[in-house]
């Protein structure tokens, strides 16, 4: 409808997309049918759709790069952004249930890569409701890094099967996470944090990281400064709540 | 909040009818029956009718019921439905055992190998296990209470099934999915490990079957969805093995003698120790062979039987584990508004021999209902009289048909309608 003329959403100065025109509601409904295409299963995405650069170079078939970290809700891409300049060689991608969100994601990574040739190379996103469709995504184990930012609250609790972290979601996190690997959660709804918190806690596939394993690990100090709705908080002066938590191989 | 109802996707629960379901003994000790609310049992060994006894709060079924199944050792039985109650049957007294009240209305029941565990499935995608420990037969528990086992992310299961081995819980879901889970120790602490997702359905799937033989006793998973197709997993890596696309490669015809091109299977049974395959699919009448060829792990021949009378289309299959016989079931419950009587025929095929040359299907014959085990008196008994007329049939395959669609299929909207509705959400409006 917009994008017609001579493209005003994209802004002149800095070449990006600009958000007013990828207005979005706050929220969507992550029980209703879903009406865009859902791969059948991880081998049928095509990610050199995603990350042509690191699949033109690498022909041979066994070098094939998997998605390592996932950012799901990934909102506006502020994480994603950050992270691919930390971990340029690792491939991520966003997941986002808003359809006109994902379409400023995508401008925003094609914008920057545009500008800054050679980089943000690793990141992309798609749109995708990642708590019905995580399996169609990612292998057993593929995963090294699960992010979950400022995730939609859903207070009432007849809504709380909606929230994004609960304990039957967890298994299926647990199932692509590879051991090892680690789960970032952060919000700044206190009851929501609590919640976060003891699903991680009970589930018998997660650990919490110690105080010195936070410290050292350079994408916990992004989960508070790199995204739009983090830099919110901050601007308001708000409290956050963090959980993150490990894959660990169940005892039996 | 979002209108959830949908102008044209008529969400009416007249239409809703239940297939009439029937489940073998596996030392075919007996035969059920359920359909609408209506269970019926007929004791083969005693030959007669067997009079169901259930003293719990809510005695029998308030409607129709959706699953039943006979435990691996057959001693239990377990009926379920929309009412929301799980009930447990003693096999010997067919005294009710235990009734466990669900949230949610019931998609789909399993029994644990070792007989100590139900699980039942729910509509809000929910598996529920119930303890069965201390349930010897005399006193009834009423007050059973389920405790989540694992989930579908808010999609309606469709079938629940134990690997051969009890190691692993297999559910199907409207979503294309196939979760296979470890069944844990302690299964009352939830299931949270997953052994793999077995995709590669492109409609719902239906229904699940384990093949398993001597030579293969992990055995191999058989799906069948709307995508009419049926296939051959392997479950430990999720692996797809072979997909056999029916429809117009089998000939299938409806019964007004057009092809079908597309159609829904409704049942798989797998005939124990061999390595064939019963499929029923929505508008075939009669049944689908379809041979497995383990060692290559395969689909091999396939036979469309279809000399099972004029417009029998079979809504469920059973098969004990010891007899070579495969008992089939078409009908309905008894539609709101209509007029007919819940509607049932039992036809029994026999055949089967213990080995099945790879190539050869055998060739099988329907039992006279003379000859029937229990002869008239069954037929009476879980038809509810002798004689069907065929005529009613053909509809009732029809409103199955349609309460399946609807309750499985997703509702598809253009685009333009999709984009109506949503033109006063403000992040519609062209300009703020």
């Amino acid at each position: 409808m917009l994008e017609n003329e001579a493209n005003p959403t994209i802004s002149k100065s800095t070449g990006l997309p600009r958000k007013r025109f990828y207005r979005a509601r706050a929220h969507s409904n992550p029980l209703s049918d879903s009406h865009f295409p859902v791969p059948i299963s991880p081998c049928h995405v095509d990610y050199s759709l995603h990350y042509p650069q690191f699949f033109s170079s690498s022909g041979e078939v066994g070098s094939i790069k998997k998605v390592q970290f996932a950012d799901v809700g990934c909102g506006f891409g502020g994480l994603l952004i950050s992270l691919s300049t930390l971990f340029p060689e690792t491939l991520m991608i966003g997941m986002e249930l808003r359809d006109k969100v994902t379409e400023y994601v995508r401008e925003r990574i094609l914008a920057l890569r545009t500008t800054n040739p050679g980089q943000y190379q690793n990141v992309s996103v798609v749109r995708t409701n990642s708590m019905k469709y995580i399996p169609n995504y990612f292998e057993k184990g593929q995963l090294t890094k699960m992010f979950f930012l400022f995730p939609d609250p859903h207070f009432k609790e007849k809504n709380h099967r909606r929230r994004v972290i609960s304990p039957h979601l967890l298994d299926e996190y647990a199932y692509v996470l590879e051991v090892g690997g680690i789960i970032y959660t952060i919000t700044d709804v206190e009851e929501l944090g609590d919640w976060m918190k003891s699903c991680l806690e009970n589930h018998p596939m997660f650990e919490a990281l110690t105080e010195e394993e936070l410290e050292a690990d350079p994408a916990v100090k992004l989960l508070n400064t790199a995204t739009e709705e983090g830099q919110k908080v901050a601007r308001n002066e708000g409290q956050t709540f963090q959980a993150v938590y490990r894959r660990i191989a169940p005892s039996l | 909040m979002e209108n959830t109802q949908p102008e044209g996707g008529e969400n009416n629960r007249d239409l809703e009818v239940a297939p009439a379901l029937i489940s073998v003994h596996p030392t075919q000790d007996s035969v059920a029956v359920a359909v609408g609310s209506d269970l019926r049992v007929f004791d083969l060994r005693g030959n007669c009718a067997v009079t169901l006894v259930d003293e719990t709060g809510e005695a029998f079924h308030k409607d129709s019921i959706r699953a039943i199944r006979y435990g691996a050792n057959g001693k239990l039985f377990v009926s379920s439905g929309d009412d929301k109650l799980v009930k447990v049957w003693s096999t010997d007294s067919w005294r009710c055992n235990a009734s466990v009240c669900s949230e949610k209305r019931v998609s789909a029941v399993a029994v644990s190998n070792d007989g100590l565990y139900v699980c039942y499935a729910d509509k809000f995608g929910v598996v529920w296990v119930v303890d069965l420990h201390g349930l010897d037969g005399n006193e009834t528990l009423v007050n059973k209470k389920a405790s989540p086992l694992l989930a579908h992310y808010c999609s309606i299961i469709t079938s629940l099934e134990f690997s051969p081995d009890g190691r692993f819980i297999v559910t199907a879901d409207r979503d294309f999915k196939i979760r296979v889970t470890v069944f844990p120790k302690k299964p009352l602490d939830g299931a949270h490990e997953i052994q793999s997702f077995c995709l590669g359905h492109t409609e719902f799937v239906s229904c699940l079957a384990f093949l398993f033989t001597v030579d293969y006793p992990q055995g191999f998973l058989v799906s069948g969805g709307g995508d009419s197709t049926v296939r051959l997993w392997d479950i430990n890596p999720g692996t797809l093995l072979d997909t056999y696309e029916f429809g117009s490669k089998a000939g299938i015809v409806d019964y007004k003698g057009n092809e079908v091109s597309c159609s829904t299977v409704t049942d798989l049974c797998t005939i124990p120790g061999s390595n064939v395959v019963a499929v029923a699919v929505q508008s075939l009448q009669g049944i689908l062979l379809v041979s497995c060829d383990l060692s290559s792990q395969t689909f091999g021949a396939v036979k469309v039987i279809s000399n099972m009378g004029d417009s029998f289309i079979p809504t469920s299959l059973g098969c004990s584990s010891s007899v070579e016989l495969l008992w089939t079931i078409t009908g309905v419950s008894k539609p709101h508004g209509s007029n007919h009587n819940s509607l049932t025929c039992v036809r029994v095929l026999s055949g089967f021999k213990k080995t099945i040359p790879d190539a050869a299907l055998p060739e099988l014959t329907v039992v006279d209902d003379n000859e029937v085990p229990g002869a008239e008196k069954l037929l009476e008994k879980l038809q509810g009289s002798v004689t069907v007329e065929e005529e009613v049939f053909l509809a009732a395959a029809e409103a199955v048909k349609t309460s399946m669609c609807n309750l499985l299929i997703k509702k598809q909207y253009t685009t333009e309608k999709r984009e109506f509705r949503k033109r006063g959400r403000n992040d519609k409006k062209t300009k703020h």
